[in-house]
């Protein structure tokens, strides 16, 4: 059953995806630590931090594009379950410092001593442990996406409604982890990590090992979400964006079928967000601010929604173009990402993959129409989009 | 009052008293109706005389504010939603043809194939012998066996109404509603449309809502005459036509 799951996944342009993944998953750690500093091909480590960091931002473009390309649903919320997933990263690397932070408490984060905090919450309970800490990284997301989807898609909220909830959501959490007495380190949030399971955060050892494993993570959730829209479980997703009525009345239950993915989703966010904070080294309320969850979606508009590489592609092209203009010129970058969504939206609404898969199968179908005239048997028909 | 209740107990579908309204408008006001099993039976009507909303409650789209909606003489369809009373076997055709534009013809039958609908079992879902020999049964029913790997965005008017009449035998209803199937259809495609439905009827109940008094007497059944809100006539297509109510408030205008 697993197999047959995966195989169908495994369609050519998926295998290919994540044979780069995997290729640079090995490629980059090892241009970074084998290479002699002085060649060209050098690849500097803050370079490989940042590129994991886009790899994150990947990752939490794909789990966008499963709710909103593939089921309709446009969560504007999504970076809420990243930041929730980077905190509990977060407070397993905060419980690691141990007594070497500023105040030398061997169980409370410098904050609590700080805020004269006597006993851990009970909430911090377990994230000394990493297997806990990486459970609560897929659980929180997970439930806060299960109980937001339960009422949410039962009272059948659809819309632009909808993405409104999602976007007071994400603005709600942002004010509540703003606060102190919520004991998750306010608005600085938690950071000055020091080790991850005995290694140190900032080595570069590390930081390649962090850098292959968001590729590998990356390469995994787009095999998962290759196998579920490939799926007949994928058909009745595109049928619920396209036609949802017509699902409900072939008695197919909507509101399952969305919950279900917005909880894969939510869980690959969580997963995205963890993979990034100790390659940043900081989570801070900031990851809830709605803009964040804008640009996601402005990633996946980009890259092409409704494709599973699109959103890869867009996130990292962005995000690249963004360290460039934040860097050369600092006051144009909100201007060029406004520009560039206006652009696509106007000249390539199918975004940069979508585009290039129409141009492809409108000249197969061209081809099959000519065949046709000249009475060969065209069986070369237009597929489905992926 | 032995006669209501033989008419129910042999029935498949069994309206009683049935009214619902919206903002005050009556979109139906007192209705009742049967059908019986393996009835074909035509409903007409003017504009606004509740035949859609007739349909929104069967499918459970809409709750009546007073009445009993009976199926099969002991699911009361009112407690129901869309899903469940899909599942109990009433399919529904929209009078604007519903297909899933970007799947393929076949992709669409698949989708409305009787099988398990769960999240696990469409997951895991694959195409057995049977379901592939059904659906080529389907698509040479609804003759669209030719376009079977087209995409149903590329059919025409006529053919997505037919795709979707497929997409309801797929389904295996008992009872299938079908609202203006020929809305917009050639002369000869909705000749073929009256065949196809007699085919349909032979195996299961269908409902036909239509404004087409040419296509009803192609048909030839049992007619049902609604105006606002409840029944004005029933009986044979001459029988309701020559009836001086159905003519003042329907035919003549």
């Amino acid at each position: 059953m697993i197999t047959r799951f995966v195989l169908r996944a495994l369609d050519g342009k998926i295998v290919v995806a994540i044979g780069i993944l995997l290729a640079i998953a090995l490629l980059v750690p090892a241009l970074n630590l084998l290479v002699p500093l002085e060649s060209a091909f050098h690849v500097p480590t803050y370079a490989v931090s940042l590129l994991g960091k886009y790899l994150c931002y990947a990752l939490l473009a794909l789990a966008l594009d499963l709710v909103w390309g593939y089921c309709g649903i446009l969560s504007l919320g999504h970076g809420a379950f990243f930041a929730l997933g980077g905190y509990a990263m977060g407070m397993y690397l905060m419980r690691q410092i141990g007594s070497r932070g500023v105040y030398g408490d061997p169980v409370l984060p410098d904050f609590m001593v700080f805020l004269n905090w006597r006993e851990l919450p009970w909430f911090w309970y377990g994230f000394d442990m990493f297997p806990f800490a990486m459970l609560m990284v897929l659980v929180v997301p997970g439930l806060l996406a299960f109980l937001f989807g339960w009422f949410a898609f039962r009272s059948r909220v659809n819309g632009v409604y909808l993405s409104i909830i999602t976007q007071a959501m994400t603005y709600a959490l942002m004010l509540a982890f703003f606060r102190n007495d919520m004991g998750f380190g306010g608005n600085n949030g938690l950071t000055d990590y020091k080790e991850i399971l005995g290694f140190p955060v900032q080595a570069a050892g590390t930081r390649n090992v962090l850098f292959a494993m968001s590729a590998m993570m990356l390469a995994l959730c787009l095999l998962l979400a290759s196998g579920i829209v490939r799926s007949k479980f994928g058909k009745v997703l595109v049928g619920v964006r396209d036609a949802e009525s017509r699902v409900r009345f072939l008695g197919f239950r909507v509101e399952n079928i969305k919950l279900f993915t917005f909880v894969v989703s939510a869980m690959m966010a969580g997963i995205a967000g963890a993979l990034f904070v100790p390659q940043v080294g900081i989570i801070n309320p900031g990851e809830f601010a709605p803009a964040n969850s804008i640009e996601v979606v402005v990633w996946t508009a980009v890259g092409g929604r409704g494709t599973l590489i699109g959103p890869i592609i867009g996130a990292v092209l962005v995000n690249a173009g963004k360290s460039y203009f934040t860097g050369a010129f600092p006051e144009f970058w909100l201007y060029a990402l406004g520009g560039l969504f206006i652009a696509v939206t106007l000249f390539l609404p199918k975004g940069i993959v979508g585009t290039i898969q129409q141009g492809w199968s409108g000249r197969k179908a061209m081809k099959a129409a000519e065949d046709a005239e000249k009475g060969r048997d065209a069986d070369v028909l237009p597929q489905a989009a992926e | 009052m032995t006669t209501v209740s033989e008419t129910r107990a042999k029935s498949l579908l069994y309206l009683d008293n049935v009214s619902v309204a919206f903002d005050g408008f009556k979109a139906l006001n007192g209705l009742s109706f049967v059908v019986e099993p393996g009835e074909l039976r035509a409903i007409i009507g003017p504009n606004g005389a509740g035949k859609t909303t007739m349909m929104d409650i069967i499918t459970g789209k809409t709750r009546p504010d007073t009445g009993r909606v009976l199926f099969e003489d002991s699911v009361d369809l009112t407690k129901k939603d869309e899903a469940d009373i899909a599942q109990l076997g009433i399919g529904r055709k929209f009078q604007k043809p519903t297909v899933f534009e970007s799947h393929t013809v076949w992709d669409n039958l698949e989708l409305a194939l009787n099988r398990s609908r769960g999240v696990f079992a469409t997951l895991f879902y694959r195409l057995t012998p049977e379901d592939r020999d059904r659906i080529e049964e389907i698509l040479s029913t609804i003759r669209l066996t030719h376009r079977r790997q087209e995409l149903a965005a590329n059919l025409s008017h006529g053919q997505k109404q037919w795709l979707e009449i497929g997409m309801l035998l797929a389904q295996e209803p008992k009872l299938l509603l079908v609202d203006e199937p020929v809305a917009g259809m050639t002369d000869a495609e909705t000749a073929e449309t009256a065949i196809l439905l007699r085919e349909i009827a032979k195996t299961r109940s269908v409902v036909v809502v239509e404004h087409d008094m040419g296509f009803i007497r192609d048909l030839g059944v049992k007619v049902t005459c609604l105006t606002e809100g409840s029944v004005l006539a029933e009986g044979s297509i001459d029988f309701v036509s020559n009836n001086p109510k159905v003519i003042e408030n329907y035919l003549g205008r």
